[in-house]
């Protein structure tokens, strides 16, 4: 356990570590935008961004957290939810809940959602993270839920909210349980506003559907990472509706910033430092905690 | 009321039935000096999505509502009531409208979902949607949804996040269309009357959960039998509904801000369940995670 992470609670996840890469036991990883062999270590220390294109890997909740937060600063909370089983939902192969075990197992992470308190370049704010891993990063209740809470906290303290977004959407295991999430977290994040406190959003590959189409894009500032993709509908439910094929660079975060979607592309080197800033920026003239 | 509770496929296969009054049969008959508004004042005016100001009941109100059509030429017109982003920043112009002349809002949800085309990725159909979302958490207005037809997904929510959501008897309210959910299950789009089964969509299963507050009841046979019996109801159910909503929260001139907007997010804070057993033997828990 790196002494980045801070126990308070029972962790939901397990800390970065010798058994929790992305790409296990191998010393060499191929990128998927080169398909190059990159040294494993390369890429690490490259913060998962491929050396010869550019190609930004996706991060675990894990590494995101230590990649985006001060050495030690964060503190997880609300690890102890666990999510339950509203509609005792059982597809034709397998039941939601051990679809949820297998992703717990795969992933070591209790849900899609980690928030905590951190610093980031020094100043505190309320950070929320989604991990892709687990059941493509769905936001059913405790993703709302989660999230809501870590707004309450921010509210309460006087904290700036850093999200951090890769996700397939509502969770359809939950049903309308997942859909009014949105309506949930929208309004956390409104009365957030309200209270003149910034959240920034930060997009990640992939982001469609229900999280796009709320707390994600409800934003003070949304920024993109490079060739993420990002959008309402999914680009096979498009190219199946629409029947056309989609062209080159669609929905990429490339394109959203085209487009008037998002209000900057950063490379993810660069993300402390211009993060940061918007933080202190947008904080200039509210007292908020320090 | 029927006397068989319908199973949920029959309330789907009802709630999607052509002849099933729409947003402007329920404008036309209990909307007086309704004026239809278009457009918003960026791109277009999307027919898919009514926006208008009228008089309910003797007060002003603001409308918004899905729109599709009765025929295939009327729906091509209006996209089978599938909003575009433009619809979406018509609907937030209006809550601009309603919270400037403290008029309640009234919306009428009845879409399979939000436009999936290319053009409305490119004009922004998620930010447009959490746009709207999000003007509605801060509209300090009273606002009644009712669901007529079908409430399908984001593009259906976009216009229901209210502080009272109505259900018709014969109407559903989805994650994703059955259609969706069978393919996205089951990888079969013809299971999509088991989809609907499991994915409790129906007016009991949402009042059960606390996600819809009220069930109006419609003709024995469906709304599309008898439309005036089916208008009459969901106009006393507005009715009511707005009289408890004003004696919550109406002040003198306006309305109570902070309480309205307060009640709302907490009625959407509600909505969830989960699991919430702090372990007590941290040791044991890391264990199991490290394992």
């Amino acid at each position: 356990m790196k002494d980045w992470f801070r126990r308070h609670h029972p962790p939901s996840f397990q800390a970065v570590g010798e058994n929790n890469r992305e790409i296990p036991d191998d010393l060499w990883t191929k990128c998927p935008g080169c398909g190059e062999l990159l040294y494993q270590r390369e890429l690490e220390v490259n913060d998962w961004v491929c050396t010869r294109c550019a190609h930004h890997f996706r991060l675990r909740a894990p590494q995101r957290l230590a990649q985006l937060t001060d050495d030690g600063s964060f503190e997880e909370h609300e690890a102890y939810l666990r999510p339950a089983d509203p509609l005792q939902f059982v597809s034709a192969t397998e039941s939601y809940r051990e679809k949820l075990e297998q992703a717990r197992k795969k992933s070591k992470l209790s849900e899609a959602m980690v928030v905590g308190t951190a610093r980031l370049n020094g100043c505190p704010l309320v950070i929320a993270v989604t991990d892709f891993r687990f059941m493509g990063g769905s936001m059913g209740a405790v993703y709302g839920e989660k999230l809501v809470r870590a707004v309450d906290l921010a509210r309460e303290r006087r904290l700036p909210v850093l999200t951090v977004s890769a996700s397939g959407g509502a969770r359809m295991h939950e049903g309308m349980f997942s859909l009014m999430q949105m309506a949930k977290t929208t309004a956390a994040f409104a009365q957030l506003g309200r209270e003149r406190l910034p959240h920034i959003s930060l997009l990640s590959d992939p982001c469609t559907g229900g999280v796009t189409a709320s707390y994600a894009t409800n934003a003070d500032v949304i920024v993109a990472e490079p060739g993420a993709l990002i959008g309402f509908a999914g680009p096979r439910v498009i190219e199946q509706t629409t029947r056309q094929k989609l062209p080159q660079g669609f929905q990429t975060a490339e394109f959203c910033l085209q487009h008037g979607m998002v209000d900057m592309v950063t490379p993810r080197r660069e993300l402390r430092p211009v993060i940061g800033n918007l933080m202190q920026l947008l904080c200039g003239s509210v007292p908020v905690a320090s | 009321m029927h006397p068989e509770p319908r199973t949920a496929w029959e309330r789907v296969q009802l709630a999607r039935n052509p002849a099933r009054p729409k947003t402007l049969d329920y404008i036309d008959g209990l909307i007086e000096r309704w004026v239809e508004l278009h457009g918003d004042r960026a791109h277009g005016d999307d027919k898919a999505l009514v926006t208008g100001v009228g008089s309910f009941g003797g007060r002003s109100v603001v409308v918004l509502g899905h729109q599709r059509g009765s025929d295939t030429r009327e729906n091509l017109a209006r996209n089978f009531g599938m909003p575009r982003p433009e619809a979406y920043r018509k609907a937030v112009r209006m809550m601009e409208v309603a919270e400037k002349f403290v008029l309640p809002v009234i919306c009428f949800v009845d879409t399979p979902g939000a436009d999936p085309g290319m053009q409305s990725e490119e004009r922004g159909q998620a930010v447009a949607i959490a746009g709207s979302l999000y003007a509605l958490a801060n509209l300090p207005v009273p606002v009644v949804v009712v669901v007529i037809g079908e409430g399908g997904s984001g593009g259906a929510l976009a216009i229901s996040t209210g502080d009272r959501i109505l259900m018709m008897e014969n109407s559903v309210y989805s994650v994703a269309s059955p259609e969706a959910s069978a393919t996205i299950l089951w990888h079969d789009a013809t299971k999509a009357p088991e989809a609907a089964e499991k994915m409790k969509i129906t007016p009991p299963d949402l009042l059960e959960f606390g996600i819809v507050d009220r069930i109006v009841a419609e003709p024995p046979d469906g709304a599309h039998a008898d439309a005036e019996t089916a208008i009459r109801s969901v106009g006393t159910c507005i009715q009511t509904t707005l009289e408890e909503l004003d004696a919550f929260y109406r002040t003198d001139r306006s309305y109570d801000r902070d309480r309205l907007l307060t009640a709302r997010a907490e009625k959407y804070r509600r909505i969830g369940a989960w699991h919430e057993d702090r372990p007590q033997l941290t040791e044991v828990y890391s264990d199991v995670a490290e394992a």
